[in-house]
């Protein structure tokens, strides 16, 4: 599903992503770890067609994601790290989300509400104004909904409480199959359950790629 | 389509709640409202008198003021949305970039152009109860000239936008531009043509390929045809066109400059590393 060959990102002199070679295939769940700066973050902005590479490509099924990034992030479904400060009310959110992405927005209610995130009593408050924890709800709500092959998550329990971080792996381990998973993060323990294959990453380089 | 209007839907109703937004309009409203309570229509200098005044006065200042309006709320709009990560998530999603460019484009536009436009209907609305005599010629000049001299200021705020990494450099770069398109050209050209180094021509074309300089004569161009205040550079302009085809290229170079620079944003936009 995603090939990354001998994939090479500069900024500047700095040496990003360097000649990096790997592949996620269907049914995979993909823990990726290293330390700050080790090149995760750049890696998946890469196969989310971010960056321009330096030298090597990234395909995502068999499509290339700054060429044709409409047709690839048609299957993928993303949540940051940091929930950005969106000014739109959830309901321009999920307008903006359901025509671009053809994305039910019944479905993002769903799954929110399964996340004990009640949409319909915030739904004209602008994102950017919830607290922490519910702007991480309903960004993983909106991956849940979005029903993608690919799921991207960056350090997505970092806001959540010990009981939504339950539902969270709940709802992953009814919507796992027949997808890549890929985690960016810091703290195996926490998805230890989930994952069956861990990446090491350090300067820009796949140090480790083992199945578990 | 859809998602290009979408772009600018959202981007429309997001500016229309913003604090700026609600400045920008009260300020231009409040211009107006300011100048029929100071009694400006009742006035008359130098020939001018009733609406044509109030307008005229209207169009001075909103050249001053317009212009940084428009480069300071708009130039932060992709590169404030690149710095906090706002695009890195909402270009997740299957949006082509020229969407989201251009619709961002469409929908600043809207917000900037339309409280400048009802200032003066409002005006002329309340004119035409006070029954004054309407001065259609200039209305529709006028809606002309701040159409063009909107896009300008809003292409290359969307050039700087589309390359700068932060929002105040984008912000200093914005108001060095409208000072030096404001003032120093003004200045420059006169301490140039005081020491006489280049010939008037040429210090009168540089002076005409700034589009504040050429919607400032343009303006007056409708109250005093023949260009008298403006001396001997009238003579220039006039004797290579006629004042209808200077009013016309008045609106149309102006509005390309504006397409020009968006065009040059939008190619750097799209070769540009996204985040």
């Amino acid at each position: 599903m995603i090939k990354v060959s001998q994939l090479t990102k500069k900024f500047g002199s700095h040496i990003s992503l360097d000649n990096v070679s790997c592949t996620f295939e269907k049914n995979e769940s993909i823990a990726l770890m290293g330390a700050n700066g080790a090149g995760k973050t750049t890696l998946i902005r890469s196969i989310l067609g971010y960056y321009h590479p330096n030298s090597g490509e990234v395909l995502v099924n068999g499509l290339n994601p700054v060429k044709q990034r409409t047709q690839v992030l048609q299957n993928i479904s993303f949540v940051p790290q940091l929930p950005p400060p969106i000014k739109l009310s959830l309901e321009e959110l999920m307008q903006y989300i359901s025509i671009s992405a053809q994305v039910d927005t019944q479905l993002i209610m769903h799954y929110a509400d399964e996340m004990k995130l009640d949409i319909k009593a915030n739904i004209h408050k602008s994102f950017f104004k919830l607290s922490g924890g519910m702007k991480q709800k309903m960004l993983i709500a909106i991956s849940l909904a979005k029903k993608s092959t690919i799921i991207i998550y960056d350090e997505p329990t970092a806001n959540l409480d010990p009981k939504a971080r339950d539902d969270f792996y709940r709802l992953l381990k009814q919507n796992e199959d027949e997808k890549v998973l890929l985690f960016v993060t810091h703290r195996l323990e926490e998805v230890k359950e989930l994952v069956n294959r861990q990446i090491y990453m350090d300067l820009g380089k796949v140090v480790s790629d083992e199945k578990v | 389509m859809k998602n290009l209007y979408l772009i600018a839907y959202l981007d429309l109703k997001e500016s229309i709640r913003a604090k700026w937004f609600l400045v920008y309009s009260l300020v231009f409203g409040g211009l107006i409202a300011l100048f029929f309570i100071a009694g400006v229509t009742e006035s008359q200098v130098m020939g001018f008198s009733g609406l044509s005044r109030l307008l005229l006065m209207y169009i001075q200042i909103t050249i001053v003021i317009l212009p940084i309006f428009i480069l300071i709320t708009t130039v932060r709009s992709i590169s404030g949305d690149r710095e906090n990560h706002i695009l890195e998530y909402m270009l997740s999603f299957p949006i082509s970039l020229r969407d989201y460019y251009w619709g961002k484009i469409i929908g600043r536009f809207i917000t900037v152009y339309l409280p400048v436009l009802f200032a003066m209907l409002i005006a002329i609305i309340y004119g035409f109860f006070k029954g004054a005599d309407i001065p259609w010629n200039i209305f529709f000049l006028y809606t002309g000239l701040l159409f063009s001299l909107s896009s300008t200021f809003l292409g290359i705020a969307f050039f700087i936008s589309s390359f700068v990494k932060s929002s105040e450099i984008a912000l200093g770069i914005a108001f060095f531009i409208w000072i030096f398109l404001l003032a120093f050209i003004d200045i420059a050209l006169i301490s140039l043509m005081m020491q006489q180094r280049f010939n008037e021509e040429l210090i009168i074309f540089i002076a005409m390929i700034n589009p504040m300089e050429l919607f400032r004569v343009a303006a007056i161009s409708l109250f005093d045809p023949e260009l008298t205040v403006m001396g001997p550079v009238a003579f220039y302009i006039l004797d290579s066109m006629s004042q209808s085809v200077f009013v016309l290229l008045s609106i149309a170079y102006p509005l390309l400059v504006g397409l020009i620079f968006a065009l040059l944003g939008f190619k750097i936009f799209e070769k540009k590393d996204l985040v």
